[in-house]
């Protein structure tokens, strides 16, 4: 594997956020890194979302369902199984799940793929609490000795984790068989693509993501119950940090989790009814106006600029 | 045998709501996700209408129907036409459509939430037992039953046998190919999308009047409708009819039988039946 200049240069540019990223938990305070947890988490869940997304057009609203069975795994398992394998159980947990609702969905067209993970989440944490209710069991406490500092670096760890294996994707046969995909499905088809095959995959990959993010945050949430995990909010609230930033970049959707994270903090501390009526405003914006997301009109603005300086 | 009458009631309202659904999605080709806002919409509407000035629900559909009609016009030639128009492709505008109107849903729900409050509502309307067949069922269950049969009757003869609804027919089997015979389709699809949204806020009045609503209940609703009309074929009446029916029987057996709160597992039980062995819908010819 060779890189080119221009590549070596965005590893050095990586690293050195990497390290100004990964370090807040020693200079920052509690607030910044309780809200560095937060762009973390929606950052890996929004990246992870696009890569599968992205590329492909399919919009998974399934994030939510992901998330709450890794916080489900961690929460039944961590007193008796050490950390790292809860984590990665969820991983492989979620990976299983993306490939059920794939194989059943993804052969078909997107539509019928968009109305199954709508009510995924739902559908879990009926199952779930009915559960529950048979076994007379209500929620679960999470109690672990990890601190914020802990989990906020194990959500950069991953989010670095997300970033390499998208770039490693963007490279590989896979994406180049998503793109087209992407681009038309009959002509990707045709070429003799397994066009099922390489969605079902690359959809385990976003579902395995989502579910590790939920199974490092449970500790953070101390009590789990169905209807906290499985908050179907969530899948929508990925969705849209996504699109904002853009989902055709591997670095897109960060530029829409930091600005969306941001307000969307300051109005629910200072309007809380008013969050649906907000998330409403910014899918219409999105469509209306900036369907390319911020990455969009970063790269309108590049070019813009450049055939200025030319001319 | 009790259950299945319940259930069979109940389907016939959600046949209702996925008559709505599979107009705007069959024929104007709009796969709208804030349905159920709009049937939340009509049902507030009755119930406001009913607490304020004991109007029957059955009454009030007459101030829904136009209302809601004239409001989706509206919203089809404002908001969605120019993605229509935008589109390359129908999987472009799927898309779009579909985060337009999520966009429109959260709006709806934000707004509801503004103006009633997030407390679920309820009114007591014709809660008086009536007897069917040796058995008792609440009257106001037969009363919407009823109501959505007569209204779903109107509608299949006119989409069946009237001029106007022979042009929706061929809207939905081919947008291209109609405009070649004269019809306006986009004039038409506006129609069908009003008439959609119509019917859906009819159906959400006629709901109100034995089921218990809150301002974000519509999601649920979406969800039923669209699995009733993926079960039934896209821009198939007869199809859909029989799939809400289905829906209602099998969602009461579960909750009466099992657990009540596991309606929505088992309209998902039914709809991945759907997807592994008819996912061109029930009475749906394998494309070609």
């Amino acid at each position: 594997m060779s890189l080119t200049g221009k590549e070596i240069q965005g590893v050095i540019l990586a690293a050195i956020a990497l390290l100004v990223v990964g370090a807040l938990p020693y200079y920052g305070s509690d607030y910044l890194l309780s809200l560095g947890i937060t762009i973390a988490m929606f950052t890996v869940l929004a990246t992870s979302w696009a890569l599968f997304s992205g590329p492909t057009h399919y919009i998974s609203l399934a994030t939510a369902a992901f998330f709450g069975l890794g916080t489900y795994t961690t929460g039944l398992g961590f007193e008796s199984l050490p950390f790292w394998s809860l984590v990665l159980m969820a991983g492989a947990l979620g990976a299983v799940l993306a490939a059920l609702v794939g194989l059943a969905t993804l052969r078909l067209s997107g539509v019928y793929f968009v109305i199954f993970t709508l009510g995924l989440a739902e559908l879990i944490r009926q199952l779930i609490t009915w559960g529950q209710n048979m076994t007379g069991q209500k929620g679960l406490y999470v109690l672990t000795d990890f601190t914020e500092g802990n989990l906020y670096m194990m959500l950069v760890a991953l989010a670095s984790a997300v970033f390499l294996v998208g770039w490693l994707i963007g490279r590989s046969r896979l994406g180049f068989a998503l793109r087209i995909i992407g681009d038309d499905e009959t002509v990707a088809a045709h070429s003799g693509i397994n066009t099922a095959q390489a969605k079902v995959l690359l959809f385990m990959v976003s579902g395995a993501v989502a579910a590790m993010t939920g199974a490092i945050l449970a500790p953070r949430y101390v009590y789990i119950e169905p209807a906290l995990a499985f908050t179907p909010l969530l899948s929508f609230q990925v969705v849209i940090m996504a699109l904002l930033g853009g989902v055709h970049r591997l670095w897109g959707p960060i530029v829409g989790v930091i600005p969306f994270t941001l307000i969307l903090e300051t109005i629910s501390a200072n309007f809380p009814n008013q969050v649906t009526l907000f998330i409403g405003i910014v899918f219409l914006i999105i469509v209306y106006f900036i369907p390319r997301g911020f990455a969009g009109l970063i790269e309108q603005a590049r070019s813009w600029s450049q055939s200025e300086s030319m001319a | 045998m009790d259950i299945i009458i319940i259930g069979l009631l109940l389907g016939g309202t959600y046949s209702l709501i996925a008559m709505g659904l599979n107009l705007q999605y069959g024929v104007a080709r709009i796969m709208n996700l804030a349905n159920g806002e709009m049937l939340v919409a009509g049902g507030f509407t009755a119930f406001w209408f009913y607490t304020a000035g004991n109007i029957s629900p059955l009454l009030t559909i007459f101030i829904v129907a136009p209302l809601a009609f004239a409001i989706n016009w509206l919203i089809y030639r404002i908001m969605l036409e120019p993605l229509v128009r935008r589109a390359k492709n129908r999987g472009q505008l799927e898309v779009d459509s579909i985060l337009a109107t999520f966009g429109m849903s959260f709006i709806a729900v934000g707004l509801m939430l503004a103006f009633f409050g997030g407390d679920y509502f309820n009114y007591s309307f014709l809660a008086v037992p009536v007897t069917l067949m040796g058995e008792t069922y609440a009257q106001n269950r037969v009363v919407a039953f009823l109501a959505a049969v007569v209204i779903c009757a109107i509608l299949y003869a006119w989409i069946t046998f009237s001029r106007p609804g022979l042009s929706l027919r061929a809207l939905s089997v081919s947008p291209e190919s109609a405009r070649l015979v004269g019809i306006n389709v986009r004039q038409r699809a506006a129609i069908a999308f009003a008439l959609g949204g119509a019917i859906t806020a009819v159906g959400g009045a006629l709901i109100s009047s034995f089921l218990t609503l809150d301002a974000s209940a519509g999601v649920a609703f979406t969800l039923k409708a669209l699995i009733i009309v993926i079960m039934g074929g896209v821009g198939d009446v007869r199809g859909t009819i029989i799939a809400a029916l289905l829906l209602g029987v099998v969602e009461t057996l579960v909750a009466s039988l099992i657990d009540p709160g596991l309606t929505l597992a088992a309209a998902y039980a039914l709809f991945i039946l759907v997807l592994l062995f008819r996912p061109q819908g029930l009475f749906g010819r394998k494309p070609t």
